[in-house]
């Protein structure tokens, strides 16, 4: 074999085996950026739920002090991290695996606790659970407001409203 | 407004990437052919009219399962197998290029002649069908990953046992052949021999994964600070004490310091991603660390079970003081790299038959005078990425067990890469664990392809996008939420 050969060879193959390295980056690289957004759970996505009507229906949205809360962060606990954006639907958070926000703590009940928005507000009502759902330091036994930032605390979660 | 988000919901479909997968192996299987052409064209000086008969049993084993995966497993990784699949073939080519090496009294036309089915390279391409049949089988079998917990305490005593067989054998049954002063790691029947604790690693991953998600809340309550860091409470160490004591017999009556890391390093990480608790790994490394010291020094004041270790670490702190004799290996191993500089001598241009144990331990080694430093560097990248996906896998499944056995699983693999590649090239003591997918052996191959195919297993549940088969199987994977909510129905963005 003439050597000319022999040195396309040698580095032609790292040159080769490099591309492959890179090619596959290139394909992790999609779906690193499709994980973060995975992450986000999204309650009744903008735009496909039911558009509020113009006028009457706007004026409801808006709420009564502060700003509008956007989205629920769970910021303690196994799920910490997880953001669900909120939109019109209730959301209801506990145990049992239809719930929108599944939490493995052994100190929720299946259907802990839901939140439900009412004239631009949300409210978090407990729905009879065994520990407990509280606000802050008080214990919820009727729907209570939600103010913007304030840890709800289940077990070992806890879940604050951000806008 | 339910049946309009539903009809929303089914257009965001996570893409399955099989095509993906499929192109990548094509890619691989180009390279190895430009790999094996490049080999035979430097030892035999011409090209055969044969050259690719092994690369292509190669295309055939891994397109089928890419089906496999296709069919049982759509959703998973699609880099997880091209990527193994590299290194399986590159390291079956290789050992076909050692073959060639030790051919070298023979006439080049004997070389020509060689069949793709005989020697170290031969029978590595077996033992690939065989592996891959095996782990075909287990993705056929196993369904659901969260089914292997129900098994979790059998496999883990049948784990242990398999770990003490070979330690209670006597030495002629245990070791290598012709090394009397070796790992006990083998079981030889006739002249086959057989690794268990390869199998091993995945059985007690299954039980630490299972029995951590039972306690990790127990694991995770820390009763101290103490130099910014939380400790957990004493009784809380007890699991920890035990298989530090075990990994330590290991150490003394395996006699490999590898297997011992291996073990240890497993359990210690799996704690750590069940807990959240940097503390553990912190405890981890100064328990393990501090065992290996205690057993060099009683090894040179006692000696007795811990001379081996006490040898061992002497040659890795001084090679080059009896070349010729004890530090052999490690000698004739950096050398090799040494040679092979940056780019190396150029696939087959290298003398594997130097070094020993090229077929096994040293591989990379041999590899490293041929491919140099930049192809080293490029092979390390194909191990980390694949470890990366396993990560990756385990951040996205939803359950517990799922996240502890993938972190576990992709961790192990990482840290036998390290084991072996720092043993290669004098960072840690040199010991007798295999370069995974790599080093001629069928019980490795084995069990390193029955991992992976139980990574693609968790990686399809992890990645299972939402309008599938949610119904039917609620809460799979982290993507996959309940379709139908009581009056919300959630779905993810893509």
């Amino acid at each position: 074999m003439p050597e000319f050969v022999l040195t396309v060879a040698r580095y032609g193959f790292l040159v080769l085996l490099w591309i492959f390295v890179f090619t596959v980056v290139g394909v992790i690289r999609r779906d690193l950026f499709a994980g973060t957004r995975a992450n986000r759970i999204v309650a009744a996505p903008r735009g496909v739920g039911p558009v509020a009507p113009a006028g009457g229906g706007r004026q409801a949205r808006v709420p009564r002090r502060g700003r509008v809360a956007r989205q629920a962060v769970v910021t303690a606990g196994a799920l910490a991290g997880t953001r669900i954006t909120l939109a019109e639907a209730p959301i209801t958070i506990g145990r049992a695996e239809d719930s929108t926000l599944v939490i493995t703590d052994d100190y929720a009940s299946a259907r802990h606790a839901r939140l439900v928005p009412r004239e631009g507000q949300w409210y978090i009502e407990d729905l009879g659970s065994t520990n407990g759902t509280y606000l802050d330091r008080g214990k919820v036994s009727a729907p209570t407001p939600v103010p913007l930032g304030v840890p709800i605390r289940i077990g070992r979660t806890s879940i604050e409203l951000r806008p | 407004m339910t049946g309009q988000l539903r009809a929303a919901t089914s257009g965001f479909q996570l893409a399955t990437r099989r095509n993906v997968e499929l192109a990548l192996l094509l890619f691989v299987m180009v390279l190895l052919l430009g790999y094996a052409a490049a080999v035979e064209a430097a030892v035999i000086e011409e090209i055969t009219g044969d050259f690719w008969v092994q690369t292509a049993t190669l295309g055939v084993l891994f397109f089928a399962a890419h089906l496999a995966v296709r069919f049982l497993a759509p959703n998973a990784d699609p880099v997880l197998l091209p990527a193994v699949a590299f290194i399986n073939g590159l390291g079956v080519l290789f050992l076909r290029r050692v073959d060639y090496a030790y051919l070298t009294k023979a006439k080049v036309a004997l070389r020509a002649d060689f069949s793709p089915w005989a020697g170290l390279g031969g029978k590595q391409l077996l033992w690939t069908v065989i592996a891959l049949v095996f782990a075909i089988v287990i993705l056929v079998v196993v369904r659901d990953h969260k089914s292997m917990s129900k098994y979790a305490y059998t496999l883990g005593l049948l784990g242990i046992i398999l770990v003490l067989i070979p330690a209670l054998l006597p030495a002629s049954l245990a070791q290598r052949e012709g090394q009397s002063n070796g790992a006990k790691l083998w079981i030889r029947v006739g002249s086959y021999s057989i690794q268990p604790g390869e199998f091993a690693k995945i059985m007690l991953l299954v039980f630490f994964a299972y029995y951590l998600v039972k306690k990790r809340e127990v694991l995770s309550l820390a009763s101290r600070r103490f130099l910014g860091i939380d400790f957990p409470r004493g009784r809380d160490l007890g699991p920890v004490i035990t298989v530090w004591v075990l990994s330590l017999m290991i150490l003394v009556f395996v006699k490999d310091l590898g297997t011992s890391l291996m073990y240890f390093g497993m359990f210690v990480v799996t704690v750590y991603i069940a807990t959240e608790r940097a503390s553990w790994l912190i405890i981890g490394l100064g328990l393990f660390l501090g065992g290996a010291f205690l057993a060099y020094f009683l090894g040179a004041s006692v000696g007795g079970p811990f001379a081996n270790f006490y040898t061992r670490a002497e040659i890795w702190l001084d090679p080059f003081a009896d070349p010729s004799g004890d530090g052999y290996q490690l000698v004739q191993s950096l050398l090799g790299l040494g040679q092979g500089g940056l780019f190396g001598e150029g696939p087959g241009n290298g003398s594997p038959r130097f070094i020993p144990e090229v077929q096994n331990d040293l591989i990379f080694a041999g590899l490293g005078e041929e491919i140099g430093l930049f192809g080293l560097t490029a092979i390390l990248m194909v191990y980390l990425l694949i470890v990366e996906r396993g990560l990756r896998t385990a951040l996205g499944v939803r359950d517990a067990f799922g996240k502890l056995f993938a972190g576990g699983m992709s961790f192990t693999l990482g840290l036998q890469v390290f084991v072996i590649v720092g043993g290669v090239t004098r960072l840690i003591p040199l010991t007798g664990q295999t370069t995974p997918f790599m080093s001629a052996g069928g019980s490795s191959l084995m069990a390193n392809w029955i991992l992976i195919f139980l990574l693609l297993r968790i990686s399809d549940a992890a990645r299972n996008p939402a309008s599938t088969s949610a119904s039917a199987r609620p809460g799979v994977g982290r993507r996959n939420p309940p379709e139908q909510l009581h009056d919300a129905p959630t779905e993810m963005i893509r």
